[in-house]
């Protein structure tokens, strides 16, 4: 079928920001092949959020670019139209299209949603929808797509079980070919039978086919998952890639013609992250730590800014100032910029960064003049809390940090935490308050302006981290802790507090910890109208309650109730690599407040990751940044004897 | 010294809006590691200035850009030829002079802009045109309702009409609109023209910006001592985009400005 564009073009005239549906991007990749059953495999990338959202997403970037190297494959591009485009398109019966050839969404072979959150899972169904298909898998036939999904909302993909045929567990270079290898064979056989080729693609290491695997429940309980088939693994492990120096994409980044929220160049200096922080979903389901090569990195960095003409570029990871040479990264790319006459102004940009005066350091070597604002996430506000958490920052550290910053320029401060934490008690709560009262009071003895922000979100416990089996605080409960924070701030002079609503907290608790049944809830939700729930314009709880409700299935079980030893989780069938006794034994350490240190400067404390899979830490010096164990340069036991009545032990074997 | 380029803005680049062209033409800018001028300030941007904004969805063949250099450039056709295939498809640099200091800038030089607008097949004849395109012109007075910033006023546009008359193509009207004081948009002049059909359904296209001192108007750019091209001739070629399955391609078949 042919471009949807001249249907297209009159409605664009009428849409706000017409520029998100229109490709053409330095970096895109035309096709030049029919979508044909003769033809290549063709790959349709979705994202189910905003363009200027999904734009930038590295994730994407990168397999649309392998996939398009290929002879035997194509890969085009497609992101959720606005509100006011998808209406007009249903009038019209204009069908989800892509970006790159505004071909129907339909003519492809596979369309993959790239998942890097829950809410936006109403919006997967209604590109489904606008693309003409049926959302219920079992409903599509034999030549319409197979849905993929991806990104590490994945590692729960129960609650999409009955709208996806395949879940990709973790990283996506090496797996995305073999899939294709399939794939291509299956069309050129003329695609003879879907449950063949599902259970074909099933072979391969991760990937899950929700339809081959059988869940029995007693009551509201689980109390098994089970393969339908001999053929498929009982667990399903996740992709990782042993050497991320072999993958140097996205090698042509995609520059927007209009403005994204990332619009900057991005170079992933590694990846996977052994902090152990037992909230950070992240940290857990992408380990081991893997670094790019430095010289890689510098190249990477200086190909991509001539390339895109971007003036700025990002060196991103879970914690960047963790990167072996980092300082030395850094050095080259601004020595490189003072070279070349023209492009005298490059700017490095650092997200997650440690909270320390190294990366203050850093930061400030970065900044070159600019000191407009400067984010640090303590996560909780007590020694006691960021014990349960493995966050081991003392406040000592913390104090340092702050007046490294005010001392090196700075006016603004930002630090992050999250309430709703497992054993928080109201002391917890007010030790943020008081943390940002100390934070305000150095920065009043270097500079007049000191503004310190405290930025609040709910926790919500994920799968795959220690803290899956803690019961979500309310809604109420959050509500309360934020006002607490508000009121114990409100004679503070410099400090702030913003929040993250609490409300958007639940309905990401809902199909976070997930099952079969909630897809039920999504379907209802996105039948309301309930798109686009990352934009508080469009977000409203009550379509998630009513629709549990109308379910018949409890708030309180999926969200709010602690889980015991024996609870069979949703997502027991599939694997991040990490043994479940490491995740309970964690859990249990949490509650003793005990700490772990990180494995890729100490001995293994064996979570299962490098052992189960064959992987190993790639990283360029054996020795932690600035001296201390944590990287944040304290000494763990001797911080913890002094700070707390509550010491932190350092497991057995391992050193300080 | 200051780099004055006139580019064409064809095809679907035509919905990419005024800031987020300002925003290309600063990463074309840096790609070619033109020896421009940066301002001063934490946040160093490269000093380029725009004429009047185009509406969003309109096209142009005379799109106006000042870039501020402080090193020299050699201005050939090799410069127009790097700068098109630097920038989106659609987007050609068809003319460039360097402009010495102190320059006029382009919003106080542009005395008068022409527009192409191209009515939709909607049963209307080019009689019913003609007489439209006659209404107007004799007419002493023209009103029009316009929302701007929110409010809502009716205004006597008449004076705005420098021109009006009918193009080579059917549906096809042109119009020569005052850029002097407040001005009349294409698409008030649409309502105006043609009260049945909604705006958003007529293709609006920017043929020429003209000046005017004292002597007859010219075009911005002096077309004596500059280099000019003819759009989609220019090499673009870091990936050749036209096959026949994307809506960007090469304009070939596009004549050049002269003769308007």
């Amino acid at each position: 079928m042919s471009s949807v564009w001249t249907r297209l073009e009159p409605l664009l005239a009428r849409v706000q920001k017409p520029a998100r549906y229109l490709g053409g991007e330095d970096g895109a990749v035309v096709p030049s092949a029919e979508l044909s059953p003769g033809g290549p495999v063709a790959w349709l990338f979705a994202y189910p959020d905003a363009y200027e959202v999904g734009l930038p997403n590295q994730g994407l970037q990168i397999l649309y670019e392998i996939i398009n190297e290929r002879d035997d494959a194509v890969a085009e591009r497609t992101y959720a139209p606005w509100v006011d485009l998808a209406e007009l398109m249903r009038r019209d019966s204009v069908p989800l299209f892509s970006v790159d050839s505004h071909r129907p969404a339909g003519d492809f072979d596979l369309i993959a949603f790239n998942l890097s959150s829950e809410l936006v899972y109403t919006n997967l169904l209604e590109m489904l929808d606008l693309a003409g298909l049926e959302i219920h898998a079992d409903r599509r036939g034999r030549n319409d797509p197979l849905v993929v999904i991806g990104g590490h909302a994945a590692f729960n993909p129960e609650p999409l079980a009955d709208f996806i045929d395949v879940a990709v567990l973790g990283e996506g270079e090496e797996v995305i070919s073999e899939i294709t290898e399939v794939m291509v064979s299956y069309k050129l056989a003329g695609k003879p039978d879907r449950a063949a080729v599902l259970e074909e693609l099933a072979q391969i290491q991760g990937v899950y086919i929700p339809s081959l695997y059988e869940v029995t429940y007693d009551g509201d309980r689980i109390v098994a998952i089970e393969p339908r088939s001999a053929r498929v693994p009982a667990v399903v492990e996740k992709r990782t890639v042993a050497d991320l120096g072999a993958w140097p994409y996205p090698r042509r980044p995609l520059v927007p013609l209009t403005e994204v929220v990332h619009d900057r160049l991005s170079v992933e200096v590694f990846r996977g992250c052994t902090r152990g922080c037992r909230f950070c979903q992240a940290g857990m389901i992408t380990r081991p730590v893997r670094e790019r090569p430095a010289q890689q990195v510098t190249t990477m960095i200086a190909e991509g800014l001539a390339r895109s003409g971007y003036d700025e570029v990002s060196l991103t990871s879970l914690s960047t100032a963790d990167f072996s040479d980092v300082e030395g990264v850094i050095s080259t790319v601004l020595a490189d910029a003072v070279d070349s006459t023209a492009c005298g102004n490059t700017t490095v940009n650092l997200p997650s960064l440690r909270v320390d005066a190294f990366t203050v350091g850093l930061a400030a070597q970065v900044a070159s003049g600019r000191r407009s604002g400067l984010t640090f996430a303590p996560e909780a506000g007590s020694w006691r809390l960021r014990s349960v958490i493995n966050k081991l920052i003392s406040e000592d550290d913390l104090a340092a940090t702050v007046d490294a910053a005010f001392s090196e320029g700075w006016n603004r401060l930002k630090l992050y935490f999250l309430t709703g934490l497992p054993t928080e008690t109201d002391v917890d709560t007010e030790a943020i308050a008081e943390l940002g009262a100390m934070a305000a009071r150095i920065g009043r003895a270097h500079t007049n302006r000191a503004s310190v922000t405290l930025s609040v979100g709910g926790f919500v416990p994920k799968a795959h981290t220690p803290f899956q089996w803690f019961g979500q605080n309310t809604e109420d409960e959050l509500r309360r802790k934020i006002n607490l924070l508000r009121d114990a701030t409100r004679r503070e002079r410099g400090v702030q507090v913003k929040w993250h609503d609490p409300a958007a907290s639940v309905a990401e608790g809902i199909t976070s910890r997930g099952d079969r049944r909630i897809g039920r809830v999504i379907e209802r939700v996105w039948r309301a109208g309930g798109v686009f729930q990352e934009w508080g314009e469009y977000f409203r709880l009550d379509r998630w309650t009513d629709a549990l409700e109308a379910e018949g299935l409890s708030l309180e079980w999926y969200v709010h109730r602690h889980r015991t030893a024996d609870e069979v989780f949703p997502w027991k069938h599939l694997s991040a690599g990490l043994h479940s006794d490491f995740l309970w034994d964690d859990w249990q350490a949490a509650l003793a407040h005990s700490g772990v240190e990180d494995c890729r400067w100490t001995p293994c404390y064996d979570c299962g990751v490098c052992t189960g899979l064959g992987l190993e830490h790639v990283v360029a010096s054996v020795v932690p940044p600035a001296g201390g164990s944590q990287g944040t340069g304290q000494d763990l036991v001797g911080a913890a004897a002094a700070s707390s009545a509550v010491p932190v032990t350092l497991r057995p074997g391992s050193t300080a | 010294m200051i780099l004055r380029l006139r580019s064409t803005k064809i095809g679907p680049i035509r919905f990419v809006g005024h800031r987020d062209m300002g925003r290309v033409w600063e990463r074309v800018i840096r790609r070619l590691m033109l020896p421009v001028v940066y301002s001063a300030g934490f946040t160093p941007r490269p000093r380029i200035s725009f004429g009047l904004a185009l509406p969003l969805g309109a096209e142009s063949l005379a799109e106006y850009i000042d870039v501020e250099l402080d090193g020299p450039i050699e201005l050939g056709s090799g410069l127009l030829a790097d700068l098109s295939a630097a920038a989106p498809i659609g987007v050609d640099v068809t003319g460039a002079a360097l402009l010495e200091r102190p320059v006029r800038s382009l919003q106080q030089t542009v005395t008068s802009t022409t527009w192409s607008l191209q009515i939709p097949d909607l049963g209307t004849d080019d009689g019913r045109l003609a007489d439209e395109v006659e209404r107007v012109l004799s007419a002493d007075e023209v009103w029009v309702t316009r929302l701007r910033k929110a409010e809502t006023s009716t205004d006597e546009v008449r004076a705005s009409i420098t021109d009006l008359w009918l193009g080579e193509t059917p549906g096809e009207v042109c119009a020569e609109l005052s850029a002097l004081g407040r001005t009349l948009r294409p698409s008030e002049l649409c309502s105006v023209l043609f009260e049945r059909i909604d705006p958003a359904d007529v293709r609006i296209r920017r043929l020429a910006q003209w000046t005017c001192d004292d002597g007859p108007r010219r075009e911005v750019l002096p077309l004596l001592d500059d280099v000019t091209a003819t759009p989609g001739r220019l090499r673009k070629d870091s990936d050749d985009r036209s096959t026949q399955f994307s809506i960007w391609r090469r304009h070939d078949s596009l004549i050049g400005v002269a003769g308007i």
